[in-house]
């Protein structure tokens, strides 16, 4: 059953498309030297390039190139070899050149695609129309003095991905997942951080509706929305929005609207007669780029293992479906993951990190960027179950020592003396005391009442301060009740 | 011999041989600057003090045999380049007081090769123009005067009017210079001096203040065809900081001045020859390729029909990225700042740009903004580009034919200050002759070839294929030796 908004007159369908601005992480900025690291001092990472000064030119950068083919080749995208640099002119006060360096007629990176899954399981292809290389413009900061306006230029000239979606998306819940998607995808690639809040990602979201079996009605562009819950909510509103337009008789116009987060809704910024007309025409500073077949082979030869190849290889390890999907959603966790699995039981290390570790991440509200236990030492705590030193019980227990103390759990078990007994007359004489000052339970045990037989395990590891062999003790006790 | 009557090549073996110094030369160029500029306004700014400071520097390399190729020699730099800690104005208001922080890579090269800066000569605005008229800092006055009518001011050509009125008035050994359209060989012509253009990427354009990005290119004005090619030589080269800039080695263009012409083809393309040109420019371009043919070359009637395309092709081609170039001046970061009280951004752009820049440079915007914008980008600029394309080809079938072509540099001479006001479409034919080596990419250099009946001097042009400046120098020195050009201005240093 397709996704629909009700309306006074039936149901409505949505068609969504996302055009998503990347920041591309690299050293330098796309046409300059000048550094891109975030949060600066305003204008302390600008070069003369980026302001814009008389007879600076542009040269490009190298390596915001190769991020824009790996992620072409992440999004099993045509590269185009030959593709050009346009001007796209406009005036503004963060615009120092007049001008932003884009590619309008001719993308380094064609068609694609990427598939999305959605919570009942469905899987769908969403079509990646275009990707291409433009320049950021600087902030405009109205709110730091009473008459002036701040520019601060570090963002002038960094490199973006301006990656454009065909309109297949039906639903907010298939557009928050496309950009969950693709931000997974861009992480895993190492092309772009991903980072809403920081605004190194941001998505401009095309929405229309239409009754079932109508072409496409007027779209509007809902500008710079900054989060995945920001979208779903904004596709949403903007959709209840024209369904009202259309439904009371009105026409929706196409035009750029704005997405308000604390009333839910959307605005109007500027309608299709204000649109400006940008003038594009090939940029005669730099000469098309065309990029040699071999260079991209090497890069699509040296691309990393993406999302949904590394969670099938998790599954053909033995890991369930779920434990594969939530291990690989960050590159981050699937490669603690596989620093705990490596040379040890995949199934065990994926228990332990989805368990334990992820309920200590909450607990502690920590990031795996910055995990409690190192994957090293969760691995080593493993290889301690693995060859007998500790019970899986009593590894429970380092564990949180480990949280505490940040300590190697071999470290532990030493200073501690919690090493696993599974010295047969050291149980024996615990199990031995334990009966012997239970008479009266033994007693009832052996007029049938077989339930006791837990509770004298229990009393002997308690004895033992948890450190028995738990086989070996279940062994003993059952031996000396006869 | 006075010491400012020194070409390049005769004052640097002048120092070599220790006959002179780099201080005396500066000196006396200075001392010339000072007497005439008040008339010529040749240069925007003179820097004597750093002048002369660096000609001592020079001195004192020299006399520990560091002497570079171009050691001591002083030069003027048209204001378009800009000169790390030095007002660089393109010649237009909105750049008053600007001081770039910067050095362009074509003035770092000869710096590098020891040259002496004098100072920064004038220009048309933005280099937008073809008598220098169009400058916030004054028009230029061209040194030469008609001899029988001495009191009219002439024109010296533009853009590079500045330049090529300072060396012609021997104010400098010779200067710096950019064309888009014809704004190096148009003002040599009119001045009676040599100048080139080379292929489009010889020189870096990092640093120069842009006209028109594919268009664009820097190159030397100088007393002679040989100093050209030493001065090319030293501002020429690779920049990585020009991603259109050719990496490519650059040849020793002095040696190619004295190479024979004998057994070149020679172009002559019959679209040149206009209905209504001059007949003293048509005589003169006979003589020319006369001259050609006594030292061996042969003649071969071409064809670049495409050639009547060419001016208009410029003019929506030049504007539309002038437009978009220009853009950057908008009072919020250098240069001009015009505000009223409670002035928003947009009142801000307005007023800048409309007190900062004249009329010839506010219509090229304009224009340009025009044959750009939706609707008409097709009509205009996009058509533009395929005649260009196609005018390029032209010449790519024609050196299947020859190995230069040989045209006037200009229609005419140079003409009054008064002259050619009214209608700017008369001011833009002065370069039918130059703009289709633009289009092309094309190396072109002007020669000094003759006299007009009024005793004015004309050029030749020479237009060689993509990166051989050297045929153009062999020609062009060949047309210099039987021109034996020795006419000099009235008012020089």
């Amino acid at each position: 059953m397709s996704y629909t908004i009700e309306g006074n007159t039936g149901p409505w369908e949505l068609v969504i498309g996302l055009e998503v601005h990347a920041q591309v992480i690299s050293h330098s900025k796309l046409f300059s030297g000048a550094a891109t690291a975030f949060g600066a001092e305003p204008n302390s990472q600008v070069s003369f390039i980026d302001a814009g000064f008389p007879g600076m030119l542009p040269v490009i950068n190298r390596e915001c190139v190769a991020q824009a083919v790996r992620t072409g080749l992440g999004l099993n995208a045509e590269i185009n070899l030959w593709s050009r640099f346009d001007r796209k002119n406009y005036f503004y006060a963060d615009l120092p050149q007049g001008y932003q360096i884009s590619q309008y007629a001719h993308p380094i990176v064609g068609k694609g695609e990427i598939e999305i899954e959605l919570a009942d399981g469905a899987k769908k292809i969403v079509g990646i129309t275009r990707l291409h290389l433009e320049q950021d413009a600087g902030k405009s900061l109205h709110d730091q003095h009473p008459t002036k306006s701040f520019i601060d230029l570090n963002r002038s000239g960094v490199a973006l991905m301006e990656i454009v979606s065909e309109p297949d998306m039906r639903s907010p819940e298939e557009a928050g997942a496309y950009l969950t998607k693709l931000r997974q995808i861009l992480r895993y690639l190492g092309t772009c951080d991903g980072n809403m809040d920081e605004g190194s990602m941001r998505a401009d979201v095309n929405v229309s509706v239409r009754k079932a079996g109508e072409g496409y009605r007027t779209r509007c562009e809902v500008k710079n929305v900054n989060s995945v819950k920001f979208v779903m909510q904004a596709v949403e509103a903007e959709a209840r929005r024209q369904i009202e337009v259309w439904e009371s008789g009105g026409t929706v116009e196409q035009e750029t609207r704005l997405f308000d987060t604390q009333r839910g809704t959307t605005r109007s910024m500027r309608s299709k007669e204000d649109a400006h007309d940008y003038r594009y025409f090939p940029e005669p500073d730099l000469p098309p780029l065309v990029l040699e077949p071999d260079w991209v082979e090497q890069l699509k030869a040296s691309l990393p293992e993406l999302p949904d190849v590394r969670r099938a290889r998790y599954v053909a390890m033995g890991l369930t479906p779920y434990d594969a999907h939530v291990l690989t959603l960050e590159k981050e966790t699937a490669a603690f993951f596989e620093t705990v699995a490596k040379g040890r039981d995949a199934k065990q290390a994926a228990n332990w990190v989805t368990g334990d570790f992820f309920a200590a991440l909450n607990r502690l509200k920590r990031d795996i960027t910055d995990p409690p236990v190192t994957a090293e030492n969760l691995g080593g705590l493993l290889d301690l179950i693995a060859d007998g030193t500790v019970s899986g019980k009593l590894a429970k227990e380092i564990f949180e020592i480990m949280i505490e103390t940040g300590k190697a759990p071999g470290v532990i078990v030493e200073e501690r003396g919690l090493k696993q007994v599974t010295d047969t007359g050291a149980i024996e004489a615990a199990v031995a005391d334990v009966l012997a000052k239970n008479a009266d339970k033994v007693a009832e045990y052996k007029s049938g009442k077989d339930k006791l037989f837990g509770f004298f395990v229990g009393q002997t590891m308690k004895a033992m301060q948890g450190k028995g062999n738990p086989a070996l003790v279940n062994e003993v006790v059952k031996k000396l009740l006869g | 011999m006075r010491l400012t009557d020194h070409t390049l090549r005769s004052a640097l073996d002048a120092l070599n041989a220790g006959e002179t110094t780099s201080v005396a030369l500066t000196e006396a160029f200075l001392e010339g600057i000072a007497r005439l500029n008040p008339r010529l306004n040749a240069f925007i700014t003179v820097s004597a003090d750093q002048a002369l400071e660096a000609a001592k520097a020079s001195d004192a390399r020299r006399a520990v045999g560091k002497a570079g190729p171009l050691e001591g020699a002083p030069l003027a730099i048209k204001d378009l380049f800009c000169t790390a800690g030095t007002q660089t104005t393109a010649g237009s208001a909105i750049l008053g007081g600007f001081v770039p922080p910067y050095e362009s890579t074509v003035t770092k090269n000869l710096l590098r090769d020891g040259a002496v800066f004098l100072g920064k000569v004038n220009l048309d605005e933005f280099a937008m123009g073809s008598s220098n008229k169009t400058s916030a800092y004054g028009a230029v006055e061209n040194p030469w005067s008609r001899a029988n009518d001495p009191d009219t001011r002439l024109v010296p050509g533009g853009s590079s009017g500045g330049s090529a009125a300072a060396v012609a008035a021997h104010l400098a050994l010779g200067a710096t210079a950019t064309d888009t359209g014809g704004s190096i060989r148009q003002p040599a012509a009119f001045c009676g001096i040599a100048g080139i253009k080379p292929t489009y990427g010889r020189c870096s354009r990092f640093g120069i203040v842009a006209f028109a990005s594919s268009l664009d290119q820097a190159g030397p004005v100088a007393r002679t065809v040989e100093d050209c090619a030493i001065l090319l030589r030293s501002m020429a080269g690779f920049d990585p900081r020009d991603a259109t800039s050719a990496d490519l080695p650059v040849p020793d263009f002095a040696a190619a001045c004295a190479r024979p012409v004998k057994g070149l083809r020679i172009g002559v393309p019959r679209e040149y020859r206009l209905d209504g040109m001059a007949p003293e420019i048509e005589a003169l371009w006979r003589q020319g390729l006369d001259w050609l043919v006594q030292q061996g070359a042969t003649l071969v009637d071409i064809s670049l029909p495409h050639t009547k395309y060419a001016l208009p092709t410029y003019y929506v081609v030049a504007p539309a990225e002038a437009s978009s170039n220009l853009a950057r001046y908008d009072g919020v970061r250098f240069g001009l700042r015009e505000t009223a009280q409670n002035s928003d951004l947009r009142d801000l752009y307005e007023r800048t740009r409309a007190k900062g820049f004249g009329a010839e440079v506010q219509r090229r915007i304009m224009i340009g903004t025009y044959v750009l914008s939706a609707g008409y980008y097709d009509a205009y600029y996009l058509k533009a580009q395929k005649v260009r394309a196609l005018i390029r080809r032209d010449f790519e079938q024609a050196w299947g034919q020859v190995d230069a072509i040989v045209t006037p540099a200009t229609p005419s001479a140079a003409f009054g200050m008064d002259e050619k006001q009214d209608d700017p479409v008369t001011m833009y034919l002065n370069d039918v002759f130059t703009v289709t080596a633009n289009l092309a990419g094309l190396p072109g250099i002007a020669v000094p070839a003759g006299l007009d009946a009024q005793g004015l001097p004309l050029g030749l042009q020479v237009i060689g294929k993509p990166w051989d400046e050297e045929t153009c120098f062999s020609v062009g020195a060949a047309i210099e030796r039987a021109a034996n050009f020795t006419a000099v201005p009235g008012i020089r240093a």
